[in-house]
C-alpha cells in the first residue's frame, strides 16, 4: 500500500470503515466533525448505516441499541459532547455491550474553545459515567498511530465486552499527514450468544443494567472487575525512545508525547541522558512500567496539556522512589519543544525534590511574575 | 365454589380466554389498579396475533414497566430514563426487519425523553411505541409528570398543578401529528373493556405499520395510577374518565395515507 495525504478525523473514520464498521451514529462538533461528515457520505456508499443524531444522548443512546445487535459500532465526539455521552457509555458497561467512541479533545472546562487539549483523561480514564467501571482507552500521537489504534479498538472493545475509547486531541484530528490506511476488511456480524436479535429458534436474550437484586449488581461488578484484570494483563501498550542510558525520562502520551519526542532529541543532542516514555495505553495505566522506569532513571517529567491528570498516574506508579517535575499547558495551548527543552535543562542542572507536589510547583513556576 | 367443581369449569372445552403465547407466567409486581399489566397483555396478544414475537425486540423503559421484560416474552433491552427511541432507532436501523416497539412512561418520553421522542417521530424511524399516560411519574412516587392535570395533587403539586408557576400538561399524540415523518399516531383508554379492545385494534395497527415501513408509530394509552393518585382502582377507572378525556380527547390524530389504505 502506498502512503496517502490524510486528515485525521477522516482517516480515523475510514480506519473504522475498513475495520468492518456497520453503524456510525454521531453529532456535530469541532474539532471531530470531518469524522461526522466523512462517514455520511461513505457509509450509505457502502450499504451501511450513518445517521445523524438530535443530540449526543441520542447518539450514544443510539450505539447502544445496535451494540446490542452484535454488530460493529461506533461513535465519536469532542469534549463537551463526551460529557453528555457519560450516561450512556456508564449504561453500555453495565450491559457489558461493545462499543468503540472517538474523543477528539479540545480545551475546558465548559464551552472552553476548539483548540486541542488533553483535559478529558480523568472523564475518560477514571470514570465520567457512574458506577464502577474502566474504558479501555488508547492515545495515538500520530495519524498513522491513530489509523492504527481504531481498528485495535475494536477487536479489543468485542473481545473483552467493554468499551475502548480513541483519545486524541484536536490537533491530530485536524492535522494532514502521510499515512498507510489499512486494507478494507468484510463486515462480519459476529454471532454473540447474547445478541438481542428476535428469538427465532432460539430461548430469548435480555440485555439490561439493571440488577435490583444488590448481591446479582455485586456479581456483575466483580465480573466487571475480573475482566479488566485480564485487560491489565494483556494490554498495556506503550512506546520507550532512548531510554536505554537515560537519567532522566519525559513521560507524555498523545500529542504532550510527540512534542516531548523533539524536546529530548535536542536535549540529547547536547549530551544529556534524556528519555521518553510514551504511554499509548493510557487506561489501562501502565504502572508497572513506569514503576520499573523509576528503578532506572533519577528523575521523572511528566508532560501533559492539562493541569496534571495523568500525572497522578505517575505519582501513584513511583511513590516518591524519585523526584517528578511536571510541566503543563492548558486550554488549548500546545507545549513548544523549546518549553520541554527548558524543563530538562533545569532538571538535568539541579535534579528537583522529592518534596512537594510537582504540579504545585508548576503552577508556581506558571503564574510567578515575570522578569 | 368448591375447588373440585371450579377445576372441571376450566377444560379445554369452556376455554374462553388464555395467557398469550408472548406473555410469560409471572405474577405481577404492578399495584392493584394499575394498567401497566393490561397494556403488557394487549401487545401481547397482538405479537401472537401477528405472529412476529420471535423477531421482536422491545425496549424498556426506566419507570414502573422497567421490567416489562418479565411479562412480554420477546427479545429485550432495558434503556435509560427517556432514552428508549434513541435505543430502538440503533436496534432497527441495524435490524430493519425485524419488529422494534419502546414502552414509555409520560415522565420518560415526554419529560426526560422528549427530545429522543420527537425526532424519532420526525425521522419516521420505523418503530412503534406504546405511551402509558398516567399523569404522574409512578415508580418514583408518583411526583408532577408533563401530564399531570391543571390543579392535580403530585407530591411534588402538592397544592394542585398551578398552571401560572408549572405550566400546562403536553398533549403528546397531538404534538407528534403534526410530524411529516409520522405514520400513525392515536389516544386510546384503558378504563373499561369497550376501550381496551380499541386500544389493542390500534396497538395492532400500529405494528401493522412497523411491519409495512410506514413510518413512525404510537399509541397513547391513558392510564391509572391508583397507588399514587390515592384511590381505589375502581375510583381510578372513573376519574380516568372524569378528569382524563376532557383534556386528553380520544382520537386518531395521524393517520398518514399510506396507513388509511392498510386493511387489517
Ligand atoms: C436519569 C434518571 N433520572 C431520574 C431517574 C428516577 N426515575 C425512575 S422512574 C422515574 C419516573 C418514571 O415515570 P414515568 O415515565 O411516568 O413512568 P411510570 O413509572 O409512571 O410508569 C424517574 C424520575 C432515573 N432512573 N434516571
Amino acid at each position: 500500500m502506498t502512503r496517502e495525504l490524510w486528515k485525521g478525523n477522516e482517516a480515523i473514520a475510514e480506519a473504522a470503515i475498513r475495520a468492518g464498521l456497520e453503524g456510525y451514529f454521531g453529532y456535530p462538533i469541532t474539532p471531530q466533525t470531518e469524522t461526522l461528515e466523512w462517514m455520511s457520505r461513505r457509509m450509505p456508499e457502502l450499504g451501511r448505516i450513518f445517521l445523524q443524531a438530535e443530540s449526543e444522548p441520542a447518539a450514544i443512546n443510539m450505539v447502544y441499541g445496535a451494540a446490542c445487535t452484535g454488530a460493529r459500532v461506533m461513535t465519536s465526539s469532542s469534549s463537551p459532547g463526551i460529557s453528555l455521552m457519560m450516561e450512556g457509555l456508564s449504561y453500555i458497561a453495565g450491559t457489558e455491550v461493545p462499543v468503540v467512541l472517538v474523543d477528539v479533545m479540545r480545551g475546558g472546562p465548559g464551552l472552553g474553545n476548539i483548540a486541542p487539549s488533553q483535559g478529558d483523561y480523568n472523564q475518560i480514564c477514571h470514570g465520567g459515567g457512574h458506577g464502577d467501571y474502566h474504558p479501555i482507552v488508547l492515545a495515538p500521537a500520530s495519524v498513522q498511530e491513530a489509523v492504527d489504534l481504531v481498528p485495535l479498538a475494536f477487536d479489543l472493545a468485542e473481545k473483552y465486552l467493554n468499551i475502548a475509547c480513541v483519545l486524541l486531541d484536536g490537533s491530530i484530528g485536524q492535522m494532514m499527514e502521510p499515512v498507510e490506511l489499512p486494507e478494507m476488511r468484510p463486515v462480519v456480524r459476529k454471532e454473540y450468544a447474547w445478541a438481542t436479535t428476535g428469538a427465532k429458534d432460539r430461548s430469548r436474550h435480555v440485555l439490561t443494567s439493571i440488577y435490583l437484586e444488590v448481591g446479582l449488581e455485586e456479581e456483575v461488578n466483580l465480573r466487571l472487575l475480573k475482566r479488566w484484570e485480564a485487560i491489565k494483563a494483556n494490554e498495556v501498550r506503550f512506546k520507550e525512545y532512548y531510554l536505554d542510558d537515560a537519567e532522566i525520562a519525559v513521560i507524555g502520551f498523545g500529542t504532550a508525547g510527540r512534542v516531548a519526542l523533539s524536546a529530548v532529541r535536542a536535549a540529547r543532542a547536547q549530551g544529556i541522558k534524556v528519555g521518553l516514555f510514551r504511554p499509548i495505553s493510557v487506561s489501562p495505566y501502565p504502572y508497572q512500567q513506569v514503576a520499573a522506569l523509576a528503578e532506572r532513571v533519577k528523575s521523572l517529567l511528566v508532560v501533559e496539556m492539562n493541569t496534571g491528570q495523568m500525572l497522578e498516574d505517575v505519582r501513584l506508579a513511583v511513590s516518591r522512589r524519585i523526584p517528578i517535575e511536571f510541566y503543563g499547558r492548558l486550554g488549548g495551548v500546545v507545549p513548544f519543544p523549546d518549553e520541554i527543552l527548558g524543563e530538562i535543562q533545569r532538571i538535568a542542572k539541579q535534579p528537583p525534590s522529592l518534596e512537594g507536589h510537582p504540579a504545585q510547583r508548576w503552577l508556581e513556576r506558571m503564574t510567578a511574575p515575570q522578569r | 365454589m368448591k375447588g373440585k367443581a371450579m377445576i372441571n369449569i376450566i377444560s379445554p372445552k369452556n376455554l374462553v380466554y388464555s395467557r398469550p403465547k408472548a406473555f410469560t407466567d409471572t405474577p405481577t409486581h404492578y399495584c392493584p389498579g394499575c394498567t401497566h399489566g393490561t397494556a403488557h397483555r394487549l401487545i401481547a396478544e397482538v405479537l401472537d396475533e401477528m405472529n412476529i414475537a420471535d423477531k421482536t425486540i422491545g425496549v424498556a423503559p426506566v419507570g414502573c414497566a422497567v421490567f416489562a421484560y418479565n411479562y412480554i416474552d420477546t427479545d429485550f433491552v432495558e434503556a435509560a430514563h427517556g432514552r428508549a427511541p434513541a435505543m430502538a432507532t440503533g436496534i432497527k436501523r441495524l435490524l430493519p426487519d425485524r419488529v422494534v416497539f419502546a414502552y414509555q412512561g409520560d415522565g420518560d418520553l415526554a419529560s426526560i425523553g422528549m427530545a429522543e421522542t420527537v425526532h424519532a417521530a420526525a425521522r419516521g424511524e420505523n418503530i412503534t411505541v406504546i405511551f402509558i399516560n398516567n399523569t404522574n411519574y409512578g415508580m418514583t412516587g408518583g411526583q408532577m409528570a408533563p401530564t399531570t392535570l391543571p390543579g392535580q395533587k403530585t407530591t411534588t403539586s402538592p397544592n394542585g398543578r398551578d398552571v401560572e408557576l408549572q405550566g400546562y400538561p403536553i398533549r403528546v399524540a397531538e404534538m407528534l401529528a403534526t410530524l411529516e415523518g409520522v405514520g400513525y399516531v392515536v389516544r386510546r383508554s384503558l378504563h373499561d373493556p369497550k376501550n381496551i379492545r380499541l386500544a389493542k385494534k390500534a396497538i395492532r395497527t400500529a405494528f401493522e405499520v412497523q411491519v409495512r415501513g410506514l413510518g413512525f408509530s404510537m399509541v397513547e394509552l391513558l392510564s391509572t395510577c391508583s397507588t399514587n393518585w390515592g384511590l381505589t382502582p375502581v375510583e381510578s377507572l372513573k376519574w380516568l374518565e372524569e378528569h382524563m378525556l376532557p383534556y386528553y380527547p380520544l382520537g386518531d390524530y395521524k393517520i398518514a395515507p399510506s396507513v388509511a389504505a392498510v386493511k387489517i
